[in-house]
Formats: structure tokens, C-alpha cells, sequence
């Protein structure tokens, strides 16, 4: 063991540090999604394949055409989407939790980087995710139906919102969470029946008034209807107004968890 | 401008255990400084709040000069930290733990892949960079963390208890390696629970017990303030009990060895005189090197009887059990 680090006063650049320090966030989460690929990435896969099979073929035939499409294309954006928004939340819950239970959280924590570049790096973590698994869905969808593409943007836009959006929301879980059990409460209580009350696989227009009504306040339907419309080119809801419910929706999440970060809950003595 | 300056920390936490009561306290540019306490003493809360890992109850904090309020960012830039746990994500190699921590330190990829060279020939994990690192031996896994502290190349290092479960060889080589970093400016605060350590490598000392600093001073000073000396004798022959020299406190070890505690004040050639009418024949002598341990066996034993005892069933640094049994009285 020998020689060692120069000591001189270098004057500290911070936003060079935060943009090489969100950066190194970035590349650890895909490094981990690459790693743990069986994990990650194939179990979309895997269960988009069963969607498309049980509901697009075998039961997809009785049900017809839905909203003037047929039904493996009309649950096509619905059914990535759903994975977007499992993977996302997933991704940043079980990366920033498993960071907290084995203290390697600290290693962020004792950086100079503020706590809005962390949240905002493991918020792209999970972005990186959603989009993998998007694509890879997306693929598994063209093998089984023709997917038009009618507004590029939107589809990108809305997949970049959501994906963020629960990112953020995985990230508040892991800040929260105390064990593994917490980790899961809100993906299999709340997350899971949302995403299936949300127009993934049915129009809502087809549900009686007061199950419409119920449905429109439920977040995830703007999110599937505005990838949908960037798909297909319909929607049950108004596009405008779901862009502007997500956009609000990633600020307010980011800003709380900034906000917590800050006063150092769920990390910090 | 101090490396670290403090002035009345506090923290309560919120269990209402007070752990640091108002303590004030400067590290020198350039220092090799002992942070020495019982466990529950407050030295790693007073390391988690300079890190930012623990709220302050009250008080201040600066790191050269940058407070760790106002210059938090600032602050936490010069400061790598070896901590007491074992932190890094046992799932990552050590190769891509030291690069990414570089980074989020604001160290170029490049740059990062260099030093991650450097750093882990010179801990002697190079050959360890690509394998789990939860498969690292326990001494390996703490080298990791020095050299992960080391990757943006610190103007303050602190090590708490950097040497736990490391063999005594490797002790040896990582005192080197120490003395090395602070010889080119880096300021280091070490605690660690082995005081031949504090005493070997470092100039100052800060004794905290009790969330207050009890002492703080030069070592050489601090050692100079210990009345009394220990003395290992080897003897030709056997003994079965220990030999009685009235006026001195005797052990016997094993039967060829006598420990004797002399005062400073008082010739070693009394000793001798007696051994030498008891039929003992010496064949050698050293002077027992755990001084440190003594002091700080006083030190905290005398807060203890002020009602400051170390909380929790707080363990106290190795071989200071010994100590206190064999001096008893403080100075």
C-alpha cells in the first residue's frame, strides 16, 4: 500500500458534480436492470405473451371489435402501458428500498448531491425501465397485431410522463417502506386494481354511468387513453386534460419527494 | 481555517436518548486526530451529522470553513468517510462501486476508471475487481471502503473504526497507507477501539464520553499526564505465585511473566533490588505499550462516576478492562 490522494483546494464545480453524479445514478439503474435482466425484463414479456394469447386470441375473438378496432389492437397500448407503469413503480421501489435496507443509500446520502438529483436519478431509473420494457412489449404486440402509430409524440410523451410519474411513486414507497411487506402493499393493493379499472382492456364507455363516473377518477385511465390515442387514434377521455393530470401529477410527486428528502424522512436519524 | 470546526452540537433523539450535549471542537488542516469513546458515546453521531447521515438537534458544523447548512454541497465535497458497517451494495463489484461512487462526486468516468486502478492495487483488491463483493474476506470489504473514500481524493478522511476484524498484518500495512495519505495533506479522524492504534498514528485526541467531549489534547501531552507505567519482566524461572514487592501492584501473567506498575516518581532499580532479594532473575524487560488505555479508562470511568456512564450496555475499547482493573484509581 502506497501513494496516495493530492489534498490541493480544487474549487468545486457543482453543477458538473450534479450532472455526472445524475448520470452515475442513471447508468447504476441500468446496470442493475441489465444485471437482474431475468427479473426485469422478461416477466412483461412473458405475461404480455399470456395477454395476447388468453384475451387477444382465444377470448379476443368472441369479444369482437372494441371502439371500431379489433380487440388485440384495442388492448395493445393498454397492456404496454400496463407494464410501463408495474416497471417504473417497480424498478425505483425495489432499487432506492434495497439501497435503504443494505445502507448503500448512504453512499448518496454523504455525496454532495442535492437531494433533488437523487430523486431525479432514480426517477430516470426507472424511466429507463418503463422504456425497455415498453419496447419490448411493443415488439411482443407486433408479433400478434398490426399497431398503428398515429401521433408519435403522444406516445412518447405520455410514456415519459407516466413512467416518471410512478418512478416517483415508487421512490415515496421505498422512503416510507420499513420492511419488504410494505414494499409490495401498494403495488398489489392499490397499483394493481387501478391499472385493471383503467381501460386497459375495455372502453369505459361500455360501464354504466356510475362506474364511468367512479373511472374518471382513476389517474391511470388518462394515462392508457392518451397512449391509446397516440396509438389508435381514439381516446375516453379528454388528451389535453390527461397530458396536463400527468405532467401535475410528476411535479407534485417529485416535489414531495424532494420535500422529504430534505427533511430527511424515512433516511435520515 | 480548521478542517473541521464544531460549536455546541447537540443531537436528542427521538427515543429522548441525548446523545452529543453541546460540543465544541476543532480538527487542524493537516491533523491525524483520535476520536476515542466508549460505544454509545456519541462519536458516530457526531460523524453522521458532519456527514449529513444525522439531523442536528442544535448547534454548528463546518468543514473548511464551509458550513454544513449554509455550504452543504461544499461541505460534503471534501469529506470521504469510511464508515463503521459495512455499506456498499454487496451485490456490485468493487471495480463498479469505487467508479460510481467517483461519480457521484462529480469525477469524469475516465478519470474515475483510474483511480479506481490506483486505489484498489494499492488496498491489494485488483485482483478482486470483477468478482461479488460479498464474497470479499471481512478485511478486504473495509479496504473496499477506504479505497471508495479515497476515489475524489478527500481534503478530510474520516475513519470510523477502519481496522474492526482486520488481521494484524494488514493493520499494519493500512497504518502505513494512512500515514502515507496524511503526509500529503490529508486530514484524517480515526476512532477505532484499538487505542495502540490512536496512540501509534495519531498527533491529537478528543475523548468523548457521554455526549461531551472530556478531553481534548496533544497525544504526547495526554500520555505525558499518566503517573503510572507498566512493566512486562520475563524470568528465568518459573514462579507459582506472584512475588510480594510491597509498595508496587504485581500480576503474574503466566508463570515466566510479571507485570509491575511503577510510578513515575519512583526508581526502577527498587524493583530490582527486591527481585533480586526474592531469588528472581530478570532476563528481560519492555515497557507495556497500551498507555492510551489508561488515561482513557480515567477518563471515562471519572464521567462515568459523575453520572455520564457510557448508555446501553456500551462496550468499552479493547483491553480497556484490563486497564481498569489493573489501575483502579484515577490520577
Amino acid at each position: 500500500m502506497s501513494s496516495v490522494a493530492g489534498t490541493t483546494a480544487a474549487p468545486i464545480r457543482l453543477n458538473v458534480v450534479r450532472w455526472i453524479g445524475f448520470k452515475t445514478i442513471v447508468i447504476r439503474e441500468y446496470g442493475r436492470i441489465i444485471r437482474i435482466w431475468g427479473q426485469t425484463i422478461v416477466p412483461s414479456v412473458v405475461t404480455a405473451v399470456l395477454y395476447f394469447a388468453i384475451f387477444g386470441s382465444l377470448i379476443g375473438r368472441r369479444v369482437g371489435a372494441m371502439d371500431g378496432f379489433d380487440y388485440k389492437q384495442y388492448i395493445a397500448p393498454g397492456l404496454i402501458m400496463m407494464s410501463v407503469i408495474t416497471n417504473s413503480y417497480g424498478n425505483v421501489v425495489a432499487s432506492f428500498f434495497g439501497a435503504k435496507f443494505g445502507k448503500h443509500v448512504e453512499e448518496l446520502l454523504v455525496s454532495p448531491l442535492p437531494n433533488w438529483v437523487i430523486v431525479g436519478g432514480y426517477a430516470a431509473g426507472g424511466l429507463v425501465r418503463g422504456v425497455l420494457v415498453g419496447v419490448a412489449v411493443t415488439l411482443v404486440s407486433l408479433v400478434f397485431t398490426h399497431l398503428p402509430l398515429q401521433h408519435l409524440l403522444v406516445v412518447l410523451a405520455a410514456l415519459l410522463l407516466t413512467s416518471l410519474t410512478f418512478g416517483l411513486g415508487g421512490f415515496l414507497n421505498a422512503l416510507f417502506a420499513k420492511n419488504f411487506d410494505q414494499v409490495n402493499w401498494i403495488p398489489s393493493f392499490v397499483l394493481t386494481p387501478l391499472t385493471y379499472f383503467g381501460g386497459v382492456f375495455y372502453s369505459v364507455n361500455l360501464l354504466p354511468e356510475w362506474a364511468r363516473s367512479l373511472s374518471y377518477a382513476n389517474p391511470i385511465l388518462y394515462m392508457v387513453n392518451a397512449f391509446r390515442f397516440g396509438f389508435l387514434g381514439v381516446s375516453d377521455v379528454d388528451v389535453g386534460s390527461a397530458f396536463a393530470l400527468m405532467t401535475a401529477s410528476a411535479v407534485v410527486l417529485f416535489a414531495l419527494a424532494v420535500g422529504l428528502m430534505n427533511r430527511g424522512a424515512g433516511i435520515r436519524e | 481555517m480548521n478542517a473541521l470546526s464544531v460549536r455546541g452540537l447537540s443531537k436528542t433523539y427521538r427515543n429522548g436518548v441525548e446523545a452529543l450535549r453541546g460540543i465544541d471542537l476543532d480538527v487542524e488542516r493537516g491533523d491525524f486526530f483520535a476520536l476515542l469513546g466508549p460505544n454509545g458515546a456519541g462519536k458516530t453521531t457526531l460523524i453522521g451529522i458532519i456527514t449529513s447521515l444525522v439531523n442536528k438537534s442544535g448547534g454548528s458544523a463546518s468543514v473548511f470553513g464551509h458550513d454544513i447548512e449554509g455550504e452543504l454541497e461544499a461541505a460534503k465535497a471534501c469529506i470521504g468517510i469510511v464508515p463503521q458497517e459495512i455499506n456498499f451494495n454487496m451485490f456490485e463489484t468493487p471495480f463498479t462501486i469505487v467508479v460510481n461512487q467517483a461519480g457521484f462526486y462529480g469525477i469524469p468516468r475516465a478519470v474515475a476508471r483510474e483511480r479506481a486502478e490506483k486505489y484498489l492495487k494499492q488496498l491489494q483488491l485488483w485482483e478482486k475487481r470483477n468478482g461479488i463483493s460479498r464474497g470479499l474476506s471481512g478485511g478486504m470489504k473495509r479496504r473496499l471502503m477506504i479505497a471508495r473514500a479515497l476515489m475524489h481524493e478527500p481534503r478530510l478522511l474520516i475513519l470510523d473504526e477502519p481496522t474492526a476484524g482486520v488481521d494484524i498484518e494488514i493493520r499494519r500495512s493500512m497504518w502505513d497507507f494512512l500515514r502515507e495519505i496524511n503526509a500529503r495533506g490529508t486530514t484524517i479522524i480515526l476512532t477505532t477501539h484499538y487505542l495502540e492504534e490512536a496512540e501509534t498514528l495519531c498527533r491529537n485526541i478528543a475523548i468523548i464520553s457521554g455526549g461531551r467531549i472530556v478531553e481534548r489534547d496533544r497525544m504526547s501531552s495526554l500520555l505525558r499526564r499518566l503517573h503510572v507505567e507498566t512493566f512486562v519482566l520475563n524470568l528465568r524461572e518459573p514462579l507459582a505465585v506472584a512475588p510480594p514487592l510491597a509498595g508496587y501492584l504485581v500480576r503474574l501473567v503466566d508463570d515466566h511473566t510479571l507485570e509491575v506498575e511503577v510510578s513515575k516518581e519512583e526508581s526502577l532499580n527498587g524493583i530490582f533490588a527486591r527481585l533480586t532479594a526474592l531469588g528472581i532473575e530478570v532476563l528481560s524487560m519492555r515497557n507495556k505499550v497500551n498507555r492510551l488505555e489508561e488515561i482513557f479508562m480515567q477518563l471515562v470511568e471519572a464521567r462515568a462516576g459523575a453520572g455520564d456512564a457510557p448508555r446501553n450496555g456500551a462496550a468499552l475499547p479493547a483491553g480497556a478492562g484490563r486497564a481498569a482493573a489493573r489501575l483502579g484509581t484515577p490520577t
